[in-house]
Parts: structure tokens; sequence; C-alpha cells
């Protein structure tokens, strides 16, 4: 049997090396130093066609990064919001949402894709009568034209002022804990803290005069000048993922929130703690842990769904991987680089998640 | 009529802040049927010989999916074969026929199915049968579809099971080690990447002139796929199997494969009905995504009657037409799925 499998591997390398030789197909990673000279309609990163492919690489790689992030945010949102509302008591409420998770899951999400992206692309008025919001943004079939606020260099400095705060918040927080276990009495840390990190956000703000700078989309034929632009693309891959991915998310939340044994909420009700408290400091701690391990999973679904964005022509990097592909024919190193690319992030992520349930697993008495 | 009031009283109006939101959803709906019924009905076309009566008309032209309607169903098989497509979409109704019935649901549906599948190919591809011969790449539509979930489910099945009790094995930490890194880097790695190896990188490790039709190469990565997240499904199913239960077997001098066959895997299988089947509806779902590979299945078929320049326009009544298909399908599949567990574990009680 083992002789058997080294032919049949030998057979196929042998195939390999005829068929790349045939069709002048060069092998190894050497192509990502050359230049890619084709245009990515989008992108996070400064590119220019000039630029070699393992650039362009990089740009597609960003561009999977920036949909599944801000698609994940939004889907956890919407998602916690849509799981809690399933749980509602008013029965019109509870069946909307129930009829929405339904429809969405049991349809193809390329379908919704495509859907999404022909709505966008085809019934939103062209450039020239675009319909504006308040003058501020413009939908058009060519994207959303929104106002976007010009980088000043103090910006930079109060982004690491913030962090800054964020560390002061961690280490204050611990101390208000070890407060209360040793008095029993609450700091209001929340309060402290969230003065904190808004006054040492503004301070380099302040610094330097409060430099704020808008820049408003105008129209001047052909096209838009100032602002930025949200491609049809981004819109439609966002959108679809956000609302698909949603209907998993609230599906788990609710899970979690029914996993929930319901003495623990008239226990908390009983010793007097407010709603608020009673969801802060009873329901969602435990409901957490239920939930952390199955919402990962969904955020790797949406990731990996993320690649769809190739049949709506977002430049994601399954997209210009393909693209690749097509120009230097080198098909294994192309698939190699997305499987490489997709695992090491899933595997990533899940040993986090590893970590993190480790950490936030319930120490027993 | 007064318990309707109370219903009502209890489920929509407990509050005035839950009656304001029940009166804002009941208003949201009926904007959107405002909006909905006049375009999909009452201003709709459904009979039209060409596009421009639609245009005209303002609603939803059905009109185009009656006139593409062959074409969705059946891609590019030759017209005057259609009679075998027709029989294919049969056959594939009195399988569902017959499997719904809760009694049908034991091993021997696998056979029934395969059995069915197997004809469903006879017949659509013909040689065998003395009929002309018509290429796999000629097939298309919902035909195809089905094909491509049929075979994909009926192997990727017993290919999950296989790769489930190969995890599970402690003995062969070899095979144990083989199943644990295949299953785990194909659920790493998206659909597309597996699509892309069949249709681009496998025709490299083969001798020139050796074609295997993309139908099967597409087929093969859908099983592949399919059958790893099925191996997670079987696991959970096999680790609420109590160790009771296998070491009796082993008592009982039963042999390892006697063991699974006959006490571990018919426990573990009926305990995770419903997200088999919730597996075989991503399956299905998942099938569409061929398209990308430039395969004409309903949806790459409906894209394509969408881009024809005499119906140019119509993309959103293809649209919504797929998705009441493919609800309808799910939607059934899922909600049948849990009068089917609770069938079978009760018949298992005594």
């Amino acid at each position: 049997m083992i002789v058997g499998i080294v032919l049949f591997f030998g057979l196929a390398r042998q195939n390999l090396v005829d068929n790349l030789e045939q069709r002048n197909i060069a092998t190894g990673f050497g192509f990502l130093a050359n230049e890619a000279s084709f245009i990515v309609s989008e992108t996070v990163i400064d590119y220019e066609p000039s630029d070699t492919y393992g650039r362009v690489f990089l740009v597609g790689m960003m561009n999977t990064i920036k949909v599944a992030v801000l698609g994940s945010i939004s889907a956890i949102l919407l998602g916690t919001f849509v799981g809690i509302l399933l749980l509602s008591k008013n029965w019109l409420l509870r069946n909307i949402c129930y009829s929405y998770v339904n429809l969405v899951r049991n349809t193809p999400l390329i379908l919704q894709l495509l859907f999404w992206y022909m709505l966008l692309t085809e019934f939103l008025p062209s450039i020239y009568d675009s319909v504006s919001f308040l003058g501020t943004v413009f939908f058009t079939n060519r994207g959303f034209y929104i106002s976007s606020i010009v980088i000043h260099s103090s910006y930079y400095w109060s982004l690491g002022t913030m962090f800054l705060g964020f560390g002061f918040a961690y280490f204050f927080n611990r101390y208000a804990n070890r407060h209360h276990d040793r008095t029993g009495r609450e700091l209001p840390a929340f309060t402290i803290n969230f003065t904190i990190i808004i006054i040492l956000t503004l301070i380099p703000w302040a610094i330097a005069g409060f430099p704020l700078n808008i820049s408003v989309p105008v129209f001047v034929t052909p096209d838009f000048l100032g602002g930025s632009n949200i491609s049809p693309e981004f819109l439609a891959i966002y959108l679809g993922l956000t609302l698909y991915t949603a209907t998993f998310i609230a599906e788990v939340v609710r899970a979690g929130i029914v996993a929930i044994p319901k003495g623990q909420v008239e226990a908390g009700s009983s010793i007097g703690l407010t709603p608020m408290k009673l969801l802060k400091l009873v329901i969602l701690p435990q409901a957490i842990r239920i939930i952390i391990p199955p919402l990962t999973n969904q955020i790797l679904n949406l990731f990996k769904n993320s690649t769809l964005a190739v049949a709506i022509g977002y430049p994601d990097f399954v997209s210009i991987a393909n693209t690749t592909l097509n120009q230097t024919g080198q098909a294994i190193e192309a698939i190699t680089a997305i499987m490489i690319f997709y695992l090491s992030v899933s595997l990533l992520v899940s040993l986090f998640m590893n970590w993190f349930n480790h950490k936030m697993r319930l120490v027993e008495r | 009529m007064s318990n309707i009031f109370i219903w009502g009283r209890k489920n929509l109006y407990p509050t005035t802040g839950q009656g304001i939101i029940s009166i804002a959803i009941v208003s949201l709906v009926g904007l959107v049927l405002w909006n909905f019924l006049p375009w999909s009905i009452f201003n709709a076309v459904w009979v039209a010989d060409n596009s421009d009566v639609c245009r005209q008309a303002g609603g939803a032209c059905w009109a185009f999916i009656w006139e593409k309607l062959y074409f969705i169903l059946f891609g590019f098989y030759p017209a005057e074969e259609r009679w075998r497509a027709w029989l294919v979409l049969a056959l594939f109704l009195g399988g569902i026929l017959y499997s719904g019935r809760s009694k049908s649901w034991t091993l021997s549906l696998i056979v029934v199915w395969l059995g069915l599948v197997v004809s469903m190919m006879l017949l659509l591809n013909g040689t065998l049968l003395g009929l002309p011969t018509v290429e796999t790449s000629y097939w298309g539509g919902l035909v195809l579809t089905i094909i491509l979930a049929m075979t994909g489910i009926i192997f990727s099945y017993p290919f999950g099971v296989l790769l489930a009790l190969g995890r599970a094995n402690q003995r062969l930490p070899v095979i144990r080690g083989i199943c644990v890194s295949i299953i785990e880097i194909i659920r790493g790695v998206p659909f597309i990447s597996l699509l892309f190896m069949a249709s681009l990188m496998l025709p490299l490790f083969l001798p020139s002139g050796f074609v295997i039709p993309k139908l099967v190469r597409a087929i093969v990565a859908v099983i592949i796929f399919s059958g790893c997240y099925l191996a997670e499904t079987v696991r959970g199913g096999l680790a609420a199997v109590s160790r009771g239960q296998y070491e009796a077997a082993q008592s009982l001098g039963l042999s390892y494969w006697k063991t699974m066959g006959l006490v571990i895997l018919p426990q573990a299988l009926s305990k995770v009905i419903q997200p088999t089947v919730g597996s075989f509806i991503s399956l299905f779902i998942d099938t569409t995504l061929v398209v990308i590979i430039s395969m004409y299945d309903l949806l790459g078929a409906a894209r394509a009657a969408a881009s024809d320049s005499a119906w140019l326009g119509f993309a959103r009544e293809a649209y919504v037409f797929l998705a009441l298909i493919y609800f309808a399908f799910c939607y059934t599949l899922s909600k049948y799925s849990r009068r089917l567990e609770k069938d079978i574990l009760t018949k298992k009680v005594h």
C-alpha cells in the first residue's frame, strides 16, 4: 500500500512538472517581487500598479481585514440587539425578528450579496442627480460620498494619550476592585475612568488649538471633489455580511440568555439589585461564558464568508490572489497563499479564544 | 372574540411602551407591503412576448421568469432532450416524498438516494441508456443544483462519520492525527479556496489529455468541505453516548466495527439529527458558490438569464424568485428535521 501511495504522489508530481513546463509557468514564490501591473479599485494602504505582487497581496489582506473587522462589529451589535428581541414578550416584535432570522438564514449569502449590490448600483440615482442627506452625504450608484475629517498631526498624539487613558483605567479598575473587596464600598470607577480618558484625549488637540477641518464632497462634473467615497462593492459586502452573520449571532445570544437559570435572576432581584445591576453583575457575566465560544465561530465564519466579495468585485484577498493567478498562472502558489492566510488567522483567533475562555472560566470555590 | 382581545392585550399591548412598539411595527410592515405588493402583484406583468411591455408597466416582470424558466431549471441542457431533465426533477420529487415519512429514515434511505442520484446521472448523461450523450458541462440550472447537493449529501455523510470515528479513535494515533489535521485545516479555510483548488489546481496534477469533468471536481470539493463540518457534528453525537455503552459492547466481545456499527453510531447519529440536517442545509446553500468557478447552477443560470440583452434589467425578479426557491427548500427541511428528531427519538425509547 505504501508503495502505491508513493507511486501515486510520484506520478502526480511528474504530471505537475510536465504540465508546468508545457504551459510555461514558473514555480515558487519569486513572483511576489515582480510588478503586479493591475489596478485595484480601493485600497487601505497606498498602492500603484507599478508595485509588486507582494504589495498587492498586502493590499488584499488589508481590504479583507477592513471588511471583516467592521462587519464583525456591526454584526455583533445588531445580533445582540435582535437576540434580546427574540425573547421579547411582544408577539409582533418577536415574530418580526424570527422572520428576519429565518429569511436570511435560509437563502444563500451570495444571492443576498448580489441582491444588495444590484440595489446599490441599479436603483440609486446616477452621480449627476445624486440624493444628498443635509448636504454632507451623497447617495449615488457609484457609492456614497461622505464628508470626512482631514487628519491633523495632533490626532495621532490624541490617539496615543487615549491609550494612556485606557492604561490608567486598567490599573484604576484593579485598584477599585481591591478597594471594594477590602472596604465593601464602591468607587465610581466608570465615571472617573471615562473622564480621565476624555481629558487625556483632548489635551493634544487643545494644545494644537482644536484644529478641525471637514472636507465636504462637492460635485464638479464629472466627479465629486473632497470628502471620501464608500464604494458600492464595499457597502454591499459589508451590509450583506452584517445582516447574514447577525442572524446567527442573534441565535447565539438568545441561547446564552436562556441558558441562565431563572433562580439567578430571582436571587439577584431579591437582594434588591436594580435591573441594570442585575444585567451587569448577574446575567452578563454568566451569559458571556456561554456566548463567547459560538460567537467566535460566527466571527470566523464572517471572516471566511468575506471571500464571497469576489462575486461582486470587492478587491479582497481572494479576488486579488485570483487576479494574480490569472496573470501568472501560478495556481498552486496563489491558492496556497489564500489557504495559509485564512488558516493562520483562524488558528490565531482560536488560540486567543482558548486563552480567553480559560481566563474567563468559572472558578469553583 | 374576547379571547382574541385578551390575547392581543397580553401579547401586543401589555404596557404603553410595548403598545407603541407594536403600532410602529404594524405601520412599518404596512409601509413595506404598501410598496411591495403593487410592485410584485398589482402592477406586475405575468405574460409578455417581449420586455417592452414590462418596461412600460413599472411593476415586477414575472413574464421574464416565465420566458427564462427552462433555462433557470435546466441551463444549457439541449431542448430536444429536456424530457430527461423533467424526469430527473420527478425522481427528485419522488425521493423527497418518500423521505417525508419518518419510517423511511433508516440506513436504507441512503441507498435509495444513491440509487436515485445514479439514475439521475445516467439519465442526464444518457450514453449507457442508449440515448444521445449530453456532457456534464451542459447540465445546469435547478437540475445541476440538485445533482450537486444530493451527491454532496450522500457522500459527505459517510465521509464525515469516518472522519469523526478516526478523530475519536484513541488507539491509532496516526489515523487520529490525520483526521484531526484534515478537519481543522478544511474548517479553517474558505470554501472558495477548495473550489479554486478543484477547478484550477487539480488539473495541473493530471497527465495531459486526461480530463476530469468540472462537475465531478466541484462535487469532490463539496464532499470534502461538508464532510469536515459533518465530522464535528457527529463528534458531538459520539461524545454524548455514555461510556457504559462502549464497555458493554466490548465485554460482549464485539469487534471495533461491530461496536460502532451496531451499538454506538445508531445512538450517536440519532442524537444529532437536527444539526446534521442543518449541515445538509448549509451544503445545499453553499453549492451556489460554484458560480464563482463559472458553473451554471440555479444561481448561475438565473444570472446568465438576467444578462440576456433582450431582457436586461430584471435581475431583481430573478433574485426574488431564487430566494423563494431556496427559502422553500431550506425552511421546510429545517422545520421537518425537528419533527423527524422527535419521531425517531420517541421510537427509540422503548
